[in-house]
Formats: structure tokens, C-alpha cells, sequence
């Protein structure tokens, strides 16, 4: 993966495998780190498939025998000396947390969130998306459920909506 | 976002507005993206983002468009199948710019490029 954003895409995108209704995403940004933490409602994993989920020749897939999503990101983190941790209950939910050494020579850019998150919201309208970006100064939070209750009906990938969107997550990044 | 709750409101009026006018008949076209790891990172997301601005850009509004996730054909991501009165045509090794001229020349004027389908890879 070129850049964190790529992996948010990705990790989210099991979340949306395991079935799940709401899925938070946090960047959390500092001078020293970038820490990622992506959670999820969906149906969770037993201990066995949490136990090996960075061990790259695991996967429950069936078109492929090793799954490449967990463990390319925790190749990434550690490339920085970073932390990764990753907890999981069985029909609860999932929770990944990543922290990035962002001053380490191999730490991957941050790259186009913005485009990530339209993504996901124009993929799964009907999942709600808590994306929030913070560091010392500032704070953001898209939040699609409200979003969603502003429009009463109208569909939150509509074109207009989607550009509204759009305009509202650039305009907060110029701050970043 | 908070002050903007009110421009939101407004579009949703926009959005209401057009929606009246366009064309409200049932999807006949299905593009399914590839989007588990191996697409996102042979570059599935910039490629999604084409197909979309394509279509929205043309107002084809019976056009759906969904993600998948990977189907064990890794070197050919990132690809996306076009679906049509159930009729498959799977293209392959897309850029954002083969995928807007697939929109325009398979979905607008319903002619296949060969040239991007996977029959043609695989015979390379
Ligand atoms: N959020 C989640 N909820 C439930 N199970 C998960 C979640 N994330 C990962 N898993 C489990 O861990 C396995 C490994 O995930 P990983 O992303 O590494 O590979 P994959 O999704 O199987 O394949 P790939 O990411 O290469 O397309 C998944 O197959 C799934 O069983
Ligand atoms: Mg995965």
C-alpha cells in the first residue's frame, strides 16, 4: 500500500465484510506520530482467528489462501518502530489501532483520506461512517448518521450530497 | 461542520429537485469494482472514482455501481465487471482513464472494448 489512506480503505473494507452497521475511523495526528484507529459493529472474530490475523499466511478466504489486508499494515507500522494492536469479541466488533513513527525515514505518507472517505460512503450508503480527524489544534467529525437525518429521505450518495461532502472535508483539511 | 448543517438542508432541496427530473426507471446496468486489497492496491479507488464521475457527469442514472471483494485473479486488479441485461463483460488492468472510456463506449453507445476485456489478457 502507497500510503495510510490506501489502508483505511482496506481495513474498512472488512469491516464491511463482517457485516457490520457502523464503522468509526479516527486519525489522530501529532509532530511525532500518526495513530489510526478503525472499529467496527460487525461479527467479530474467535481467539484462534484473531491469534493468527497478522500472520500473513492466514486468511478465511476462499479465492486465495493467505489474506494480505492486517498484515501489509502491521508491516507498515513496525517499518516505523510504531505500534499495532488489534482487539475483537465474537458478534461485538473489531477494533484496530495503528501508530505511525512519522519522523521514522519509512513511515508512509498519510495521503488522500478525504478520497477514502467518500469512497466508503459512496460503496456502503447505508453503513454510518464516524470519521474523525484531530490533532493539537483542531478537530473534525463527519458523522453520516446525522448526516443522513438532515436529509429525510434523500440518498446521502446523491451527486449534490456527495459534493457537499466533498467540499466540507476539503475545507476542513486546508486546516490541517 | 456545525454551520453547515444549514447548507446541507439546501442541498437536500437541490437534490430533491433534480431528482424529480431525472430519469427514475429501474437500473439496467451493474458495474461491479474490485476492492479488496489486491485492487486498492493496484489502484482500485482512483478507479472507482472515474467510473462514478463518469457517470454522474452524464446523468446515467440507472447505473449501479458496487464493490466486491477479491476473486482470486490478483494480476488482473484493478478490474470491474460491467454488467448489462445480465450480460458480463469483465475488464481488466484499468486506469481511471481506460475506465472512463469504458463508461462512455460500453454503458453510453453499448459497444464492448475488447481491447480491455479479460478474454483478451488472457490470451496475451
Ligand atoms: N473487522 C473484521 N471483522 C471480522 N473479521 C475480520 C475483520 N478484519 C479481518 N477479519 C478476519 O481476518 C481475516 C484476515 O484479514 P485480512 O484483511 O488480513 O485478509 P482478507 O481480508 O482475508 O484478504 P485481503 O485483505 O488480502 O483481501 C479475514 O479473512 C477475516 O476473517
Ligand atoms: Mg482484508
Amino acid at each position: 500500500m502507497r500510503d495510510i489512506s490506501m489502508h483505511v480503505l482496506d481495513i474498512a473494507m472488512n469491516s464491511i465484510k463482517a457485516n457490520a452497521t457502523v464503522i468509526k475511523i479516527m486519525i489522530i495526528e501529532s509532530d511525532e506520530t500518526i495513530r489510526l484507529i478503525i472499529k467496527d459493529n460487525g461479527c467479530g472474530m474467535d481467539k484462534e482467528t484473531l491469534n493468527s490475523v497478522v500472520d500473513p499466511f492466514f486468511t478465511t478466504r476462499k479465492t486465495r489462501n493467505v489474506g494480505l489486508g492486517i498484515p501489509l499494515l502491521y508491516q507498515n507500522v513496525k517499518r516505523t518502530s510504531g505500534k499495532f494492536n488489534i482487539t475483537s469479541s465474537l458478534k461485538l466488533g473489531t477494533a484496530i489501532e495503528a501508530i505511525f513513527n512519522r519522523k521514522h525515514i519509512d513511515c508512509i505518507p498519510l495521503g488522500d483520506i478525504n478520497e477514502t472517505i467518500i469512497s466508503l460512503i459512496l460503496l456502503e450508503p447505508l453503513i454510518d461512517f464516524i470519521y474523525t480527524r484531530k490533532n493539537s489544534f483542531k478537530k473534525y467529525v463527519l458523522n453520516t448518521k446525522k448526516i443522513k437525518r438532515v436529509l429525510n429521505g434523500v440518498k446521502i450518495n446523491e451527486k449534490e450530497v456527495i459534493d457537499w461532502l466533498k467540499a466540507d472535508l476539503l475545507n476542513f483539511s486546508m486546516a490541517f | 461542520m456545525k454551520k453547515s448543517i444549514a447548507d446541507l438542508m439546501k442541498i437536500r432541496d437541490e437534490a430533491l429537485k433534480n431528482m424529480q427530473l431525472r430519469d427514475q426507471s429501474e437500473s439496467n446496468c451493474r458495474v461491479v469494482v474490485g476492492m479488496g486489497t489486491c485492487g486498492i492496491s493496484a489502484g482500485a479507488r482512483p478507479v472507482l472514482r472515474a467510473i462514478i464521475d463518469e457517470i454522474n457527469k452524464r446523468s446515467l442514472n440507472n447505473v449501479q455501481v458496487v464493490q466486491t471483494g477479491c476473486v482470486g485473479m490478483c494480476r488482473f486488479e484493478p478490474m470491474f465487471d460491467v454488467n448489462i441485461n445480465d450480460e458480463k463483460v469483465t475488464y481488466v488492468n484499468m486506469t481511471s482513464e481506460k475506465a472512463r472510456q469504458v463508461v462512455v463506449e460500453h454503458i453510453v453507445n453499448k459497444r464492448v472494448i475488447r481491447d480491455y476485456t479479460i478474454g483478451k489478457s488472457e490470451n496475451e
